[in-house]
This record gives C-alpha cells, sequence and structure tokens, in this order.
C-alpha cells in the first residue's frame, strides 16, 4: 500500500531540470557546489570496523536517503560527512570522502570550516537553552559576522527558510526550550541553514515526531532540496520514498546498493535489498 | 468476537460442573495469617512513622535553638552602631564589628579571587579529560583536600605565607580560604558539566566551533547556574571559618581593608569576644554569631535563585 507512493511524491509537484540526464545513478552535478564522492572509505570504532569501502556520489541539489538496519552503518557514514565521527576515542578510517573534489581528511583541511560547510541535524533536536534568536544567531556570530543588522537579517532568513518564522516572529527572544518537538527540530534546521552550508546532514530528523510535525519537515526538506544537498538516515522507509531522490541501502557496514529511490523500491537490483524493503528483515 | 462461551473445538470433553466458589486450603490458611498479624503490623507501620517523622523533626532542632538562642541572646544589640562602629576598648559601652564585617567581606573576595579561577578551570578540565589517568589522580586528590582540616590548612598557611612575609597579612588568609574552597568547587564544576548533554555538545561543534569554543561558550555556560550554586556554597562554607584565620589574618581592631595588613573577620572577632570576661562583649558576640549566620542565609538563597535560570536545562 505504501510502496505505490514510491517514487511519485516528488515529481507529482514537478520538478525542475532533470536531474542526472541519461542515468538512473546519481552523477555528480557539476553546475553547483556540494557534490560529495565517498572512495572506498573505511570506519573503525577501536578493533571494531564499522564501515566496508564505501563508495558513492551524493549529488549536489539532491535529496539522498540512507536506510538499513539499525547498526548498518548508515549513521557512521552520515557523521563521517562532517568529521564528527572522528572526535570519538579510538576511531580512524581509510579511504577518501571528497565534497567537490577536496578530501575531508586531508590533513590541510580544517574540520572547523568543513563543518560550517556540512551542517548538521540531529535525531534528538538539541537547541541550546538559549532565546529562539540566540540559537539561529550562533553561527554567524562564530563564523564572523558582526554586523547586528546582518546577523537579525540572517535570522529573520534562516528562521523563514526553516518554515518557522511564522510562529516564531514574535517571541524570539523566548526561551527555545517552549517551543513544541516539531518546533525545536525546525529551529535546529534554521540554525544549521544560518550558516549557508553547502550540505545539510539529517540524522532520522523525524524519527521522535508525530505525523503532522513529520510531514512538516519532509516538506520543509523537499523545498531546501533546490538550494542544497541534503543527506537524510531514515529508519522509516515510507519517508526515504516520500522525501529523497536517491536511495542508498547499507547492510552490515556496506553499501549494498544505491539508486534512483524509485527504482531502487520498485526493482532492486540486489536481493538484500528487497529481502529489506519488503519488510523480511530488519 | 468470537464467543468465549462457544465450544473451544471439536474434542472438548465436557467439563465437571464447577460446586460453589470458594477458597482452597491454602488461601483459607493465607487469609487466616493475615487476620491474626494484622494489628500487629498496623502498629508497627504507626511506630515506623512516628519515628522517621520525629529523626526529620529532630533534624531541623539544632538550627530552630541556634536561630532562637541568638535572637534573643544578640538581637538586643544588633542596632545602627553595631553596623558602623568599630569595637570600643574593654569596658566600654557601645560599639560594633562593622570592621569584621568588612573584614569578612574582603577576606571572601580575596578567597573567591583565588579559589574560583582554580576550581573551575580544574573542574572543566576533569569533566572534558574523564577516565585519563591525570583526571583520576587529580579527583582522587582533590576529595582528600575536601576533607582536610581547617586548622591543617592554617598551619599549612602560617608555614608558607605567614612566616615568609613576617607578618599577618589579610591575603594569607584569603589564600587559606581559597585553597579551602577550590576542591569543593572543582567538584561541583565537574559534576555541573558531566550533565550538560552531549548533544548539545555535538550541536555547537556542528556549527563549526572549536573544541575549546566549545567547552568554554556552549557547555560552560550551560552549566553556569550550577556552577554558581557550587561557588556559592564553598563561599558560605568558608564565611564562617574560624581556624585558619587564627594563623594568617590574625585579627584588627581597627579598620583596614588592606590585603596586606592582619585584618578583622567576624568569626574571629566572636571568638576573641566570647572568651573575654566582659558582659558587654559577650552580647555583641551574640549579635555577631546571628549577623553571621544572617550572611550565609543570604548567599544559600542567592544559590537558590541563580539555579533558577530562565534558559535552564530541562523543559522538554
Amino acid at each position: 500500500m505504501s510502496l505505490q507512493i514510491v517514487g511519485t511524491g516528488n515529481r507529482e509537484r514537478g520538478t525542475e531540470a532533470p536531474r542526472s540526464v541519461g542515468s538512473q545513478f546519481p552523477v555528480p552535478d557539476s553546475r553547483h557546489p556540494g557534490n560529495i564522492q565517498a572512495k572506498d572509505f573505511s570506519f573503525w570504532y577501536g578493533p571494531k570496523q564499522a564501515l566496508y569501502d564505501v563508495s558513492i556520489t551524493i549529488p549536489a541539489r539532491a535529496v539522498t536517503a540512507f536506510i538499513g538496519p539499525s547498526g548498518c552503518g548508515k549513521s557512521t557514514f552520515l557523521r563521517s560527512i562532517n568529521r564528527l565521527q572522528g572526535l570519538i576515542p579510538g576511531a580512524r578510517q581509510t579511504g577518501a570522502i571528497e565534497l567537490d573534489g577536496e578530501n575531508i581528511y586531508s590533513a590541510s583541511l580544517n574540520p572547523v570550516s568543513l563543518r560550517q560547510r556540512v551542517g548538521m541535524v540531529f535525531q534528538r533536536w538539541n537547541p541550546f537553552p538559549k532565546s529562539i534568536y540566540d540559537n539561529v544567531a550562533y553561527g554567524p556570530r562564530i563564523n564572523g559576522t558582526a554586523s547586528r543588522s546582518k546577523i537579525d537579517e540572517i535570522v529573520e532568513q534562516s528562521l523563514r527558510r526553516a518554515a518557522l518564522w511564522d510562529e516564531v516572529k514574535d517571541r524570539l527572544r523566548q526561551s527555545a526550550l517552549g517551543l513544541s518537538g516539531g518546533q525545536q527540530q525546525r529551529l535546529c534546521i534554521a540554525r544549521a541553514l544560518a550558516n549557508e552550508p553547502e550540505v545539510l546532514l539529517l540524522d532520522e530528523p523525524a524519527s521522535a515526531l508525530d505525523p503532522i510535525a513529520t510531514q512538516k519537515i519532509e516538506e520543509l526538506l523537499y523545498e531546501l532540496r533546490s538550494e542544497l544537498t541534503i543527506v537524510i538516515v531514515t529508519h522509516n522507509m515510507q519517508q526515504a520514498a516520500r522525501v529523497s531522490d536517491y536511495t542508498a541501502f547499507f547492510y552490515l557496514g556496506r553499501l549494498v546498493e544505491v539508486n534512483n529511490t524509485g527504482q531502487l523500491f520498485t526493482t532492486p537490483r540486489e536481493e538484500r535489498t528487497e529481502a529489506y524493503i519488503t519488510g523480511r528483515f530488519g | 468476537m468470537t464467543d468465549i462461551n462457544a465450544p473451544r473445538g471439536p474434542a472438548s470433553p465436557p467439563k465437571p460442573a464447577v460446586r460453589t466458589a470458594r477458597p482452597s486450603v491454602m488461601q483459607r490458611a493465607a487469609a487466616e495469617r493475615t487476620q491474626t498479624t494484622i494489628g500487629r503490623r498496623r502498629v508497627v507501620n504507626v511506630v515506623m512513622v512516628g519515628v522517621t517523622f520525629g529523626a526529620a523533626i529532630l533534624a531541623t532542632l539544632p538550627l530552630i535553638f541556634i536561630l532562637g538562642h541568638l535572637i534573643v541572646a544578640g538581637a538586643s544589640s544588633i542596632n545602627v552602631d553595631f553596623f558602623t562602629q568599630i569595637p570600643k576598648p574593654p569596658g566600654e559601652a557601645g560599639g560594633g564589628m562593622a570592621n569584621a564585617m568588612v573584614g569578612t567581606l574582603v577576606l571572601i573576595l580575596a578567597a573567591s579571587a583565588f579559589g574560583l579561577p582554580i576550581g573551575i578551570g580544574a573542574g572543566l578540565y576533569l569533566a572534558e579529560n574523564r577516565g585519563t589517568h591525570l583526571a583520576n589522580a587529580v579527583r582522587f586528590l582533590s576529595d582528600v583536600l575536601n576533607g582536610l582540616p581547617s586548622i591543617v590548612m592554617g598551619i599549612f598557611a602560617w608555614q608558607f605565607l605567614v612566616k615568609p612575609m613576617a607578618k599577618f597579612t589579610a591575603l594569607a588568609g584569603g589564600i587559606a580560604l581559597g585553597a579551602m574552597m577550590i576542591p569543593l568547587v572543582t567538584r561541583t564544576t565537574e559534576e555541573m558539566i558531566r550533565i550538560v548533554p552531549v548533544s548539545l555538545r555535538e550541536a555547537a561543534l556542528a556549527l563549526g566551533y572549536s573544541r575549546w569554543r566549545t567547552s568554554l561558550v556552549v557547555v560552560l555556560r550551560t552549566a553556569l547556574p550550577g556552577i554558581v550554586t557550587g561557588a556559592l556554597v564553598a563561599v558560605s562554607r568558608i564565611a564562617g571559618e574560624t581556624a585558619p584565620l587564627l594563623f594568617t589574618v590574625l585579627g584588627n581592631q581597627f579598620w583596614s581593608a588592606s590585603l596586606r595588613e592582619p585584618i578583622a573577620a567576624l568569626p574571629l572577632q566572636i571568638f576573641n569576644f566570647a572568651i573575654s570576661p566582659y558582659d558587654q562583649q559577650h552580647a555583641l558576640a551574640w549579635a555577631g554569631a546571628l549577623v553571621l549566620i544572617g550572611i550565609v542565609l543570604i548567599i544559600s538563597l542567592a544559590a537558590r535563585f541563580a539555579t533558577r535560570s530562565r534558559f535552564g536545562l530541562g523543559g522538554d
């Protein structure tokens, strides 16, 4: 029943230029920044290997979803894209993840400047215990925007982009913790957008939200995908089908299959993918 | 819906007719046991509730007695002079403890200036580097330092500060008191930083904050109400300390706010007046004790207030 909406959600609303012409597989979109390419990327937590030789292209201006059972490495890979995972003691990696051709694990790239370009939204919304305004202003302030009027502008624009402005414009100075869960999560998206990132990583952003709040987040991702690269980890396969252009299936630390979302859900090439999306395991 | 009275299957044999429902032998025995013991159990319950209630009342009694007696014995000596005058020579009526109050304030400030930065810095280090050998060693030593008798701290300060300088000074007293604050502040800071959620740390890192900046701006800022409380508790702990002051600041009958001179302090003044032979000074000592308790109470209330932050942790 739910699989009927596969691949139609985005297209119904009408797409702009056809993506990845001639191929259903994700290819870099060289017209825009924010293309990610992983090359034989492996990752270890101490002695335990979590990722095995992941090679994938995540094109700019599209939504790519990572699906797979718990512990399959999808979150590890997502968090490797902004090097947050590397902060864990004992973590190491081989291979490369390139952002527009530059290896993000090269010694010359400062993780701080990387994370300005690659924003992140977490499963459990985590606004700072400060005002709504201050939450959004955090990034611009740290990244060198000094002028007050400029920050005002960024805050309003970011909240508008996160579809939150109308709900909070009269209470910008109130605590962010007074918002509902869904609003707090959109605030976290606004906070990430205020940094003007090229890539937005979302780690199960709606798994703790009710269906209405989830729908708002999904609509938001649909809007945002014309502006930046979006990578979303989700446990919810219907969600992956609804929001994403491409879907990657991870299993036991390996990338099993990546394809156009419609293709992957209707005619998966791999048997394990089919078993997973039809609910035979996972 | 299935009819629960319908026969389950074709092969189910007819059940024997159930006679009137009666408790089994075991059930009747259990009920009888309950009947015979229920009175005793009720009594035990009342007694135990009474005992714990009595203990709860007794726990607050010392404070009530002390406060009551201080008010009876000391309140009559509290007047404008008490807060504005310095002590009169023995035997003369009037006089106050203004210099001792100023002295206590100076000592608290000096102790905080010395103890708070070290304590908070150490706490931050412990929280951010938990598990390392150095952190474990520091944590252990700081717990030992916390249990160090204050008289030992006084002797130590005398040996290493007063003796080399050949002079009793407020500075030596401030450092001795500050050293007593350090372990307390260190441990509360560490605990408060530990309860800052990892997700907040990650949020800051993901926005492009460097590690030290995340610690300072997000983690420390979020933990601040708790740290302020810890600092105020430490201050109220040292405000009434007498033993380290005996060896370091000596006391002073005159006005002085200088760190390089002997200074008056409320606990010392109370001690000196209490052991003097004059009733007049005894009354002032009681009044001084009342004021000292008042100061500690105000600091405790301030600590309570500081924890009620507008954007505190919690919420959803």
